[in-house]
């Protein structure tokens, strides 16, 4: 996909490796545009974590240009990251939930690192757990919750801070098709108020039920699939 | 300085139940360092001013107490040597009082042939050679001699000095090992909760917001062991002021700490603390910036 307009999102001859490791990433070239929403689909091992980890600032590129928000990366100190990681919300594959925090707690923490009241903390927080159905279990720690609600633990923590883009790594990939169906209602409805969504995935169905764009990775090279009506 | 709230949970790190231990017993030795320190440099402006420009002279006579005239001539020669602002001699009680410390009660006889002493103090920055007023006083009073305290007191003076600087030096140490166990501590935590941080540095939190935990969590475990520490010490000093009391001040003035060194002491649990706050701080940032 080529780069036509500056877009939320854009990288360019985009290249990543492991230390001195062979380049999992290879001339990635696409962009973003605000509100969109992509899946990030490729077989197991073609880098699609790798590329995630670009785009919320795990990992810089070994080489090309990563323009984030409007800023390049590249050009980017340190001291300017968690400004821009305050704009992304991830929901990881593992979810990376914090064992010792409560289930509020842990959704409390983007706003607490954001310095909000805590008056604002507490109502926020209530109010987005109970939208996700985890309104009686605050005080929970991740350890007692079954992997569906730990997935929605992750999910709002990633979304409280109304992000500007989310990435959500396998989101569906530990709840059952119902959960997941639901899931996607609520990255639909999150995008449908302006937020621009990557969504990593195995789910076929999932892809296929949504009609959306979908980014393929092989081989560590990118490219955009056509649409369905496009394709026909 | 302080969090509210911990998010890296540090109260159950190893590396955090020994720093209390740790900072007690350096809190402890600095303490005590520094009380023996500001002590002996007390004395030592105490034996300074005492004992600067003081001489004495002592008339001894075989037959037992010298004769009058004899004290009055060196009476008369030291009032009236240019530099001397007042000599006077210490009548017998005053001479028996400086040495019943030495002989006892019961040996101070009346039939105890003691000299006779005579306090000469000299004009303030007087150049007076002590060496020939001595020699002319011998030569002019039969059985007479001039001591400089000074001469007596000077390796006393230099010995203090020299533990003084031990003191300064225990002091400095105390607090280089204080900085060395933080850190250790410190990057421990930051080893242990490597996962954690990464997850609050992706979901925004400057290294800041990182730094503070780990500060409220040091000052705390600094207070814990520093008032102790303090405490102890206190203790130990309460105690040894016990022991010196019966020594007396027959030699010399007493070595005790003023207003000031008493504050001094009691800053040092919280200077202990600050050190610990900033080495903690700073060793996560300095860690922290390492990473992506």
């Amino acid at each position: 996909m080529e780069v036509e307009s500056s877009g939320l999102v854009r990288f360019e001859n985009v290249g990543m490796r492991y230390g001195r490791g062979p380049e999992v990433l290879r001339d990635v070239n696409f962009h973003l545009e605000a509100g969109s929403f992509h899946f990030l689909t490729g077989a197991s091992g073609a880098g699609k974590s790798s590329l995630l980890k670009l785009l919320y600032l795990a990992h810089r590129p070994s080489r090309g240009i990563v323009t984030l928000f409007g800023q390049d990366l590249t050009a980017a100190g340190r001291a300017a990251l968690p400004g821009l990681r305050r704009r992304i919300g991830v929901v990881f594959q593992d979810f990376r939930l914090i064992a010792h925090l409560s289930a509020f707690d842990n959704v409390a923490l983007p706003l607490r690192i954001l310095g909000l009241r805590e008056e604002a903390v507490q109502a926020q927080v209530a109010e987005l757990l109970a939208w996700v159905g985890l309104g009686d279990h605050l005080a929970a720690r991740p350890a007692t919750l079954s992997g569906g609600e730990q997935q929605r633990v992750a999910i709002a923590r990633a979304v409280i801070g109304r992000p500007q883009l989310l990435l959500a790594d396998e989101p569906t990939g530990n709840v059952d098709p119902d959960l997941a169906q639901r899931l996607m209602h609520l990255f639909l409805e999150l995008n449908r108020l302006g937020t621009t969504i990557v969504i990593a995935t195995h789910d076929e169905h999932l892809v296929a039920g949504t009609g959306r764009p979908v980014l393929r990775l092989a081989g560590g090279e990118l490219r955009l699939l056509p649409l369905p009506h496009e394709a026909r | 300085m302080l969090a509210r709230r911990s998010d890296l949970q540090l109260e159950g790190d190893a590396a955090g139940r020994f720093l209390p231990w740790v900072i007690a017993v350096m809190v402890f030795l600095a303490a005590l360092a520094l009380a023996g320190g500001l002590g002996l440099g007390k004395a030592l402006a105490g034996w300074d001013q005492s004992l600067k420009g003081s001489l004495t002279a002592q008339i001894v006579d075989a037959g037992g107490t010298p004769a009058p005239e004899k004290v009055q001539a060196a009476l008369v020669l030291l009032s009236g040597t240019p530099g001397v602002e007042m000599a006077r001699a210490l009548d017998r009680h005053a001479v028996e009082a400086l040495l019943e410390p030495w002989l006892g009660q019961a040996n101070l006889t009346p039939d105890l042939p003691i000299p006779t002493l005579i306090e000469v103090r000299l004009e303030p920055g007087a150049s007076l050679s002590t060496a020939a007023l001595a020699r002319r006083l011998e030569a002019a009073v039969p059985g007479a001699r001039l001591d400089d305290d000074r001469t007596w007191l000077a390796p006393l003076i230099h010995l203090t000095e020299a533990l003084r600087a031990l003191a300064a030096g225990i002091v400095v140490l105390v607090g280089l090992a204080t900085i060395a166990m933080v850190i250790f501590a410190t990057r421990a935590g930051l080893a242990v909760h490597r996962e954690v941080i990464a997850v609050l540095h992706l979901i925004g939190a400057h290294d800041g917001y990182i730094a503070r935990q780990f500060q409220s969590h040091t000052l705390w475990l600094a207070l814990k062991g520093g008032l102790p520490g303090l405490a102890a010490a206190a203790l130990v000093l309460l105690a040894l002021r016990g022991l010196g009391g019966g020594m007396q001040a027959a030699l010399l003035p007493p070595v005790t700490l003023g207003t000031g060194a008493i504050a001094a002491l009691v800053l040092v649990p919280l200077v202990a603390a600050l050190l610990a706050v900033l080495t903690a701080r700073f060793t996560v940032l300095g860690t922290l910036r390492q990473m992506p």
